[in-house]
């Protein structure tokens, strides 16, 4: 995994024996403790380690609530309302899971939004970054197969309007949709077979997760100035420098977690979710989670047709190209500059992403009609146009700020900068954008 | 290119085996190795249905039979929702008025210009009595209450046409269940269904 630079020597005979039959120790010593990351890694890049914790969590959390809930459009809300009122600590259980979702969701995008800011997607780190977009889309499958599981009204109509995108392919969407739901509408056998899936996926989220750290091990972690690591002053050891700093985020996350398990447990789900679901009245607003909701703005965007493809289809292909397109994002971005820091335009250009992302999050919790409709377009528009036109064309027309010529040469400048209360920017060494891969 | 280049069979085991021949001649080993891969690929392939076949509709889906809805208590401008397959089916007994600007509706102002009807065979055009039960029923109209954009149950006497109105994408149907505005594609669908009598009607 990281082979090369192995310092571990086991000091009892018990773990002498077992380095020589299965080296499991040293895996872990060479991976977690003796590991090289950057020295100048800031608190951006603490958000891998959240995720791992948020992942058990809701592993440990679902295993055990699965023993209570009962996967049967009879009895699911009930189970749900059971486990909520008379399951011990039931309520904390089920409150953790529900939230612990959409923290997930909080870290992964703060993951993701690091990653297209310092530019980790780049080489050699493309097929980090795809795995990671493997992740996110199980993710996104998983958490929508969770919220169908309680049978509410929400439960019944997101899993109605999201598995109805699949009726859209052209020829076999209607035959597709009907395999999924095992019926002609959702059911009994749909809720049973997404209890199913949706105890299979973490797991094969586990799995990934394996391969994304694997690979990260192999690059070794980029840092805020994405230059590679080029001596032993660039790097310090995993154990304790980076592990303390990923606790530090992981207690504050908690703290934040915590709030809003203890004081709002139900402000990021929606109301209509505890009536039981009822096939005869679809609810006068139906939004998804909070994390679908730009994805919904773009779903709801293409309100017209597009040559042969009618609105429907375009909607769906729409929105499902708006993660596409993050498989693209290693070859879209031309720039030889790895890190947003020497690049002040694309550093404009990816706030601004944020801020649209975050604005076709809010026009996506908006009802489909009128000024919402033109605002939800040109957003969509923006959310194309930051990975199709400005990642390629930036490369070939931004110049970027002199990049220094190591990471210790970084931290030295940031560290003297500061001295003179001066910026946090490191001023032009004489290395050239050109001169690094 | 030299001829030989198009004679079909690489000839994997050249050079490894004893049999001798030319290099791209096929051999007993590339039959075998072709053989063995093809057993495999469809044993594989009929294992794999079963478990696909699975999540098709199982038998007690499928016997859904078709239902009966007594209508004698639909005055003009009521209406009812039957379940039939896990989806509501509308059922209204139309205005005169509704009837009428249904009608007067130029079949160039529709979205969608097929009856998208299950009992009139083709592509016939969408008009007014093409979507209602028929000469001398046009005040009845039966349809799949369920939008034909994403599947949600859109609401009755709502919307711009004083049809049915989607809340979940807006999508506006007039009073023959006709999209004039928004993203679904087509009409609401009309189920087979017939009258057994002045006041009862079978659907499917």
């Amino acid at each position: 995994m990281s082979g090369g630079h192995s310092t571990y020597t086991p000091k009892t005979g018990l773990g002498r024996w077992v380095d020589a039959r299965m080296p499991l120790p040293r895996l872990v010593h060479d991976s977690f403790i003796s590991f090289p990351v950057p020295r100048n890694l800031n608190y951006a890049y603490t958000f891998g380690a959240v995720l791992i914790v948020m992942l058990v969590m809701q592993i440990i959390t679902g295993v055990v609530l699965a023993m209570h809930y009962v996967a049967d459009p009879r009895y699911a809300f009930q189970s749900v309302e059971k486990i909520m009122r008379d399951v011990n600590s039931g309520w904390l259980l089920r409150y953790l899971h529900a939230n612990g979702a959409s923290m997930f969701f909080i870290a992964v995008y703060l993951h993701i939004g690091r990653g297209l800011y310092y530019g980790s997607y780049k080489a050699p780190r493309e097929l980090l970054w795809i795995l990671g977009v493997i992740i996110y889309l199980l993710m996104m499958a998983a958490a929508f197969m969770g919220y169908v599981l309680p049978w509410g009204q929400m439960s019944f109509w997101g899993a109605t309007v999201i598995t109805g995108f699949f009726s859209a392919i052209p020829l076999v969407g209607e035959w597709f949709q009907t395999l999924l739901l095992g019926g002609f509408s959702v059911d009994a056998p749909t809720l049973n077979r997404f209890f199913s899936l949706h105890y299979l996926l973490p797991f094969m989220i586990a799995g990934v997760v394996v391969l994304h750290v694997w690979a990260l091990h192999v690059t070794g972690q980029t840092n805020p100035t994405g230059i590679e690591i080029k001596s032993k002053t660039d790097t310090v050891a995993f154990t304790p420098y980076a592990t303390s700093k990923d606790a530090l985020t992981v207690v504050l996350f908690a703290l934040f977690f915590a709030t809003f398990l203890f004081y709002m447990p139900n402000y990021l789900g929606h109301p209509d979710n505890y009536i039981p679901a009822n096939p005869l009245k679809t609810p006068a607003h139906i939004v998804p989670e909070w994390y679908f909701l730009p994805f919904y703005a773009i779903l709801r965007a293409i309100t017209f047709n597009i040559g042969p493809i009618d609105s429907k289809l375009g909607g769906v292909l729409a929105m499902f190209g708006a993660i596409v397109v993050l498989f693209f994002v290693p070859w879209l971005d031309t720039s030889r500059v790895r890190s947003a820091v020497y690049r002040p335009w694309y550093k404009l250009f990816f706030w601004l992403f944020v801020a649209n992302s975050l604005f076709l999050g809010w026009l996506g919790s908006r009802p489909a009609e009128g000024a919402y409709v033109i605002m939800s377009q040109l957003s969509t528009l923006y959310y194309f146009a930051f990975f199709l036109v400005v990642m390629p064309l930036l490369g070939l027309f931004e110049t970027p700020k002199p990049l220094p010529n190591s990471i210790t040469e970084a931290v030295l400048e940031q560290n003297r900068g500061r001295g003179h209360g001066g910026s946090a920017v490191p001023v032009g060494a004489a290395a050239s954008p050109e001169s690094k891969g | 290119m030299s001829a030989q280049d198009s004679v079909p069979g690489p000839g994997l085991a050249a050079g490894h085996g004893h049999h001798v021949s030319t290099p791209d001649e096929p051999t007993r080993r590339d039959f075998l190795y072709i053989a063995t891969g093809a057993v495999g690929a469809v044993g594989a392939a009929a294992l794999a249905w079963p478990f696909i076949d699975q999540f098709r509709p199982d038998a007690a889906a499928l016997a859904m039979a078709s239902i009966e809805v007594d209508v004698s208590s639909l005055e003009p401008g009521m209406a009812l929702t039957a379940k039939w397959r896990g989806k509501p089916i509308f059922i209204r007994n139309r205005t005169p008025e509704e009837v009428e600007a249904a009608a007067g509706v130029p079949l160039e102002e529709l979205k969608d210009p097929v009856a998208r009807n299950a009992n009139i065979p083709g592509e016939a055009p969408a008009t007014n009595e093409a979507r209602s039960a028929g000469e001398g029923r046009e005040n009845w109209i039966i349809m799949i209450g369920v939008c034909t954009h994403l599947g949600c149950v859109p609401l009755g006497q709502a919307g711009d046409f004083g049809g049915w109105f989607c809340p979940c994408h807006g999508s506006h149907y007039d009073t023959a269940g006709r999209i004039r505005v928004g993203p679904a594609p087509e009409n609401l669908l009309i189920p087979v269904f017939s009258f057994t009598s002045d006041t009862t009607i079978r659907i499917g």
